[in-house]
């Protein structure tokens, strides 16, 4: 490959790529080939079951393939050490959960915090964690007094899914992964959930990946994809 | 930091449980270094009761059960030895002083001991105390009697109060025709002495001269008319002596134990404790391997309840995991856990030590005659609370390495 500069303007670049979980009944995928061009933002729809989870899962290095290329802002993440695949997982990726996406016997703010501790580089960008979480919060409209003292747990569904926006967030890596983050929110939330998603984003001028399926959000994405078309999907009964 | 501040919230959300475990560990270390404080205890306790005292002689048998017999009061002698025979060992050049013991009767419950007025002169304990009055004075009239502490606090006795002798030690047969009198209480000593009756040697011979055979005869002497007799005893029970120079220890020994007239034990105190030491050291070892076993039940229980708690955290881990902690953070956050709660636990288990001796002290003394010393935790408890707080890290292992494992499995995708 000659073109360095490509790579570097891909924000996700996948090819050839092949997992297969282990157990019953076997799930197995390969992407031929996936590309996401840095500051896009790509929406990923696909039924239950289909391997959207999977799919992030990979991206993140949480799991490895058993062959192929995962690029990741221009870096090949599958021959990576684990240790260093976690590295940098932490310094490039935020990634925001379906549900349950805090630890829930602390503050918000612990939550927010708590990449910073495995990500240099992104503790390097706000020497000020907790102002920075604080600023995070309040565009995310969540008040300081809650993000300070209420421990996690305590808090509602939308706004734990906003403290997971600012955990991803905090110390801007250029890539944000959400894998169903507005499921458990209502209609109206999950608009406003999205707004201030989607503002905090290109604010940073980052890569969103969002996983869902309901195709009513897709609108206001750069780009729609199926996970159907990208990936091939095998279940094998062994 | 944030770490070790997640770790103690994550624990803290979870008190009843992690406070159940963490008070097991707390009464399992409280019963371990108690049960070394009652064995240093006990060990102290008995080699204070004598001091100051070079031989022990007696009749032939087990060095410990002269020991035992003679100063602590516990089994009883076998033989006796002959007045004759005392004398003659009480004239040899190298005793510097003897003291004859007469053991044998009772007084509800309490033993009751005739001896010399030199005894109350002689008798060191704790590094060389001497035995001091706390009321009256020694033994002047023939039925005077000196009680110990315990004596007199268990049984309300005052100056002046008449005392009944039983005849042996568990006996309803009583010499209650030669009543005593209470004519001194001693100071409290922590030895046996304090639960001790002490009669002049010559009062034992006269409550027992018209005895025959072990019963009472048909018309006995009155208390005034004993008086008038020879009241040398026949026999004793055992005698203490000092020598006039350490040197000649051994050699009087030697002597003692080659004595022609009637076989005779001379034993060195220190030497016989030291013996008694290996026959209870067995005891002492079980007492301390159950209750280390107690410890690491107590830390194989913390175990259980970490993993019983993995599952539910699953998700927990995965966000460990999803912000770049490797796997390596999760195993240590779990053994940091482990470590915190079996630290608890133990710091715990010294507070609880410590308020029980507080509690458990005077009732202690009074049942067993054990002194416990309640000196602050020294080296012996950290090195030991150190050594608990590592097996706890050490078990906690196990279920860190399955939520490792776990987490490695479950990726990003945890399902439940
Ligand atoms: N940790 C795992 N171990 C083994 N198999 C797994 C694991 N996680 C997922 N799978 C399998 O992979 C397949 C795809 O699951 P995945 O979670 O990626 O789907 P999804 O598209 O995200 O579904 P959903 O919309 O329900 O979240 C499933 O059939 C499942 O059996
Ligand atoms: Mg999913």
């Amino acid at each position: 490959m000659a073109a360095s500069e490509t790579e570097a303007t891909n924000a996700i670049l996948m090819s050839g790529v092949k997992f297969a979980w282990s157990g019953a009944p076997r799930f197995g995928m390969s992407i031929a080939e996936l590309a996401v061009p840095a500051g896009q933002t790509v929406f990923l729809l696909g039924e239950s079951g289909s391997g959207k989870s999977t799919l992030l899962s990979l991206i993140c290095g949480i799991n490895q393939p058993e062959e192929g290329r995962i690029e990741i802002a221009g870096q090949d993440i599958v021959p990576m050490k684990g240790a260093a695949r976690d590295r940098f997982r932490a310094e490039q990726i935020g990634v925001i959960f379906q549900m349950f996406n805090l630890l829930p016997y602390t503050t918000a703010l612990d939550n927010i915090l708590l990449p910073l501790r495995f990500a240099p580089e992104r503790r390097r960008r706000c020497p000020d964690g907790r102002g920075e979480a604080l600023r995070l919060a309040k565009a995310l409209g969540l008040p300081a007094a809650l993000v300070e003292r209420t421990q996690a747990a305590a808090l509602s569904t939308g706004q734990q899914q906003r403290v997971a926006v600012a955990r991803a967030l905090i110390g801007q890596p250029q890539l944000i992964i959400a894998d169903e983050p507005t499921s458990a929110l209502d209609a109206n939330a999950q608009a406003a959930f999205l707004d201030l998603l989607f503002e905090q984003v290109q604010q940073m001028g980052a890569t969103l990946l969002l996983v869902s399926h309901d195709i009513r959000l897709a609108e206001r994405f750069d780009r729609r994809l199926d996970i159907l078309d990208i990936a091939d999907v095998r279940r094998e009964a062994t | 930091m944030i770490l070790l501040r997640l770790a103690i919230r994550s624990l803290f959300s979870r008190r009843f449980t992690v406070g159940l475990t963490v008070f097991a560990i707390a009464l399992s270390v409280a019963l371990f270094l108690g049960v070394e404080k009652v064995r240093t205890g006990a060990r102290t306790s008995f080699a204070d009761t004598i001091s100051g005292t070079d031989l022990i002689v007696g009749a032939r048998t087990g060095g410990v059960q002269l020991l035992l017999y003679s100063v602590f009061r516990i089994g009883n002698a076998t033989n006796n030895i002959g007045w004759d025979s005392y004398q003659q060992i009480a004239a040899r050049p190298e005793v510097d002083w003897i003291v004859p013991i007469s053991l044998g009767d009772s007084h509800r419950g309490f033993r009751v001991m005739g001896t010399s007025a030199e005894y109350f002169a002689r008798y060191r304990y704790r590094g060389g105390r001497s035995l001091g009055f706390a009321e009256g004075a020694g033994l002047e009239d023939l039925f005077d009697t000196v009680i110990g502490a315990d004596v007199a606090r268990d049984l309300g006795y005052r100056i002046g109060d008449p005392i009944v002798v039983s005849h042996g030690l568990a006996s309803f047969t009583e010499h209650d025709d030669k009543p005593f009198r209470v004519a001194g209480i001693l100071q409290k000593t922590g030895t046996p002495v304090d639960r001790t009756v002490i009669v002049s040697l010559e009062a034992i011979s006269a409550i027992h001269l018209d005895w025959k055979d072990g019963s009472k005869s048909a018309n006995p002497l009155s208390a005034d008319a004993v008086r008038a007799l020879d009241l040398a005893p026949d026999s004793i029970t055992a005698a203490m002596l000092g020598v006039k120079s350490r040197m000649q220890v051994f050699r009087l020994q030697r002597d003692i134990n080659e004595f022609g007239a009637e076989p005779l034990l001379a034993i060195l105190p220190g030497v016989a404790l030291q013996e008694l030491w290996q026959i209870v050291g067995v005891a002492e070892s079980a007492l301390v391997g159950v209750s280390a076993m107690v410890v690491t039940t107590a830390l194989l229980g913390m175990a259980a309840m970490i993993f019983a708690g993995l599952n539910e955290r699953r998700r927990e881990m995965a966000i460990f995991r999803s912000v770049g902690a490797r796997p390596r953070v999760i195993l240590g956050m779990l053994m940091l856990e482990a470590l915190l709660i079996a630290l608890a636990g133990a710091l715990l288990g010294l507070v609880l030590l410590y308020l029980g001796l507080v509690v458990a002290r005077p009732w202690v003394d009074a049942a067993f005659g054990l002194y416990l010393p309640l000196t602050a935790p020294g080296r012996f408890e950290a090195s030991w609370i150190g050594v608990i707080v590592l097996a706890g890290g050490l078990v906690g292992l196990f279920p860190a390495i399955r939520a490792y494992r776990m987490s490695l499995a479950d990726g990003m995708t945890v399902r439940n």
